[in-house]
């Protein structure tokens, strides 16, 4: 027992069964510089499926997600230890080659960041990298990736103008499409909905739902109706600790700790 | 709650006289620069033919070597000042960040910012005329020239990089992007008018420097191609031709108004095509 705790609360962590787990962290800890921001955090993601997790703000959510593809370590200063096994591998471990990670691992962010090109570069921004298609089979992988979007429909016939002149949800979209046409396996979507109007916000979800039969999904959001709706499992975050993990059907009718509970009912956060 | 209308009333007033001010202040300035733009045209636009552009100022009557060389050189200048400039600026806002080697280089850029154009003249005059070529040359002024918009071009490139959303560049690199690829395909991409306005104000900045040139291009009287040998430029004719007979200050004046005009005329010509280039 920790003595030096400001408080301390009961933690209740599913195991996952009868399910491949494709990425598995294992007793995380993260640091920017002297900050502990995230303590010994073990949390398996599902394949096939999509994860939410939820906290109140600076409870650990985003910094967790922003280990998995490693994208913290574009700033010195910021470290973490531990493991994440992605199927069986840790990326964790120096010497990984943190493209080719990437490359596996797509992420989509709060504010949409559509490059300055056209909507059909932006697509294939992320394929010409690593693979070297025909015209007509990358023109096949836009198509399909837009699709999958759910934004084909909108910019079928504008797909030579510029991304930036697309709306915020639309830009959103294009996002996710830019992320999915490299086929990764893994998708991160960081508060995807903050920035959009609830009609963006219930397609943005669509997608998210029709997205997780081929794709393990992991959606950081501050929306607990969204995590309801789009997600299998939910993880409950706070003060850097995982408080609670298991099937979102569960946690959000019967909570096993009080925390989640107090959190899901409003009482805090 | 109440309403003090003496308050009110003094706001207005103090309001009223402050944007009077700004009106007053902004109308000077436009006063200032139409006056110099009518001198400009009314001392210049007379002698302005195609004589200018054709014959050489040894005839008296034209600009030709002094407007070729004024090309050449500016054009030379720019290439170099443009690949240092942007390359340097990138690195401080991207890889540098806020280690002491950035901030020494920085601080440097900054100093090289506003030196006095004359100690670029005279430290390429050293460098180049003295001990390497031996005798002005075209090079020697471009490079002098190149000194002075470097510190112009990298100190832009650097602050309109760092204004690109760190969002942008994190998402370039999240779909497996090596950081120096998302520089270049992305970040250059999304910062290309404050770049080219970086360079414009180079490019506006030495198209007239005079000091810098002096000592390095020297000046010719003859129309020429090689930039090994002096070579002629608008401000260094201007210069000259100020303190001649009445025919040769009429000359000076044309080569002022075709500086001039040629600044607007590349500042807009570069406007239209990146805005071209940012639709297309």
């Amino acid at each position: 027992m920790n003595t030096l705790a400001p408080e301390s609360f009961d933690v209740s962590v599913a195991r996952l069964e009868n399910t491949t787990v494709k990425l598995d962290v294992q007793e995380l800890d993260f640091f920017y510089g002297k900050t502990h921001s995230l303590k010994g955090v073990s949390i398996p993601f599902a394949e096939k499926s999509v994860t939410a997790l939820i906290g109140p703000s600076g409870c650990g959510k985003s910094t967790l997600l922003r280990t998995l593809n490693r994208m913290y370590a574009l700033y010195p200063g910021q470290r973490a230890t531990g493991k994440i096994m992605l199927d069986g591998e840790d990326i964790l471990r120096p010497g990984v080659n943190l493209s080719m990670l990437r490359a596996r691992i797509g992420m989509v962010f709060q504010k949409p960041t559509p490059f300055p090109m056209s909507i059909h570069d932006n697509v294939a921004f992320g394929v010409r990298l690593y693979e070297s298609l025909s015209k007509a089979e990358m023109d096949d992988r836009v198509e399909d990736s837009l699709r999958r979007a759910a934004l084909w429909d909108e910019v079928k016939d504008k797909l030579r103008d510029s991304g930036l002149g697309l709306s915020g949800g639309q830009q959103q979209r294009l996002c996710v499409a830019r992320g999915i046409a490299v086929k990764p396996e893994i998708l991160l979507l960081d508060e995807p909905t903050s920035a959009l109007d609830p009609i963006s916000s219930a397609k943005l979800e669509e997608t998210v739902t029709q997205l997780k039969a081929d794709y393990t999904i992991v959606i950081v959001t501050h929306n607990l109706g969204q995590a309801a709706r789009v997600s299998d499992y939910t993880g409950f975050m706070y003060l850097g600790e995982l408080v609670e993990f298991g099937e979102t059907a569960s946690m959000f009718t019967r909570p096993a700790t009080k925390r989640a509970s107090d959190y899901i009912t409003g009482r805090f956060g | 709650m109440a309403v003090s209308s003496s308050r009110v009333a003094t706001r207005r007033a103090v309001n009223a006289v402050f944007v009077a001010f700004c009106n007053l202040v902004t109308l000077l300035a436009i006063i200032a620069l139409a006056a110099i733009l009518f001198t400009l045209v009314k001392n210049g636009g007379g002698s302005l033919g195609l004589d200018i552009f054709t014959k050489a100022s040894t005839t008296g009557e034209g600009l030709a070597d002094a407007i070729l060389g004024s090309i050449l050189i500016c054009t030379m200048a720019m290439a170099i000042a443009l690949i240092i400039g942007i390359m340097a600026g990138t690195w401080l806002a991207e890889y540098a960040g806020d280690g002491r080697y950035g901030t020494v280089i920085r601080f440097l850029n900054d100093v090289l910012l506003s030196a006095p154009s004359i100690l670029i003249g005279v430290f390429v005059a050293q460098m180049l005329v003295a001990n390497t070529i031996h005798h002005p040359s075209g090079y020697a002024g471009a490079v002098a020239l190149a000194l002075l918009a470097i510190p112009v071009i990298t100190r832009t490139t650097e602050d309109v990089l760092r204004l690109q959303p760190i969002s942008l560049r994190e998402s370039g690199i999240a779909l497996g992007t090596p950081l120096w690829t998302v520089i270049r395909t992305i970040i250059w991409r999304a910062s290309t008018s404050g770049i080219l306005t970086g360079a414009l104000l180079a490019f506006a900045r030495i198209s007239g420097e005079t000091a810098p040139l002096m000592f390095t291009a020297l000046g010719n009287n003859f129309v020429s191609w090689d930039m090994y040998q002096p070579m002629s430029a608008l401000p260094l004719a201007i210069f000259s031709f100020t303190t001649g007979s009445p025919d040769e200050v009429k000359l000076a004046w044309a080569g002022a108004l075709v500086i001039s005009v040629a600044v607007l005329a590349v500042t807009i010509i570069a406007r239209v095509v990146a805005q071209e280039k940012k639709q297309g």
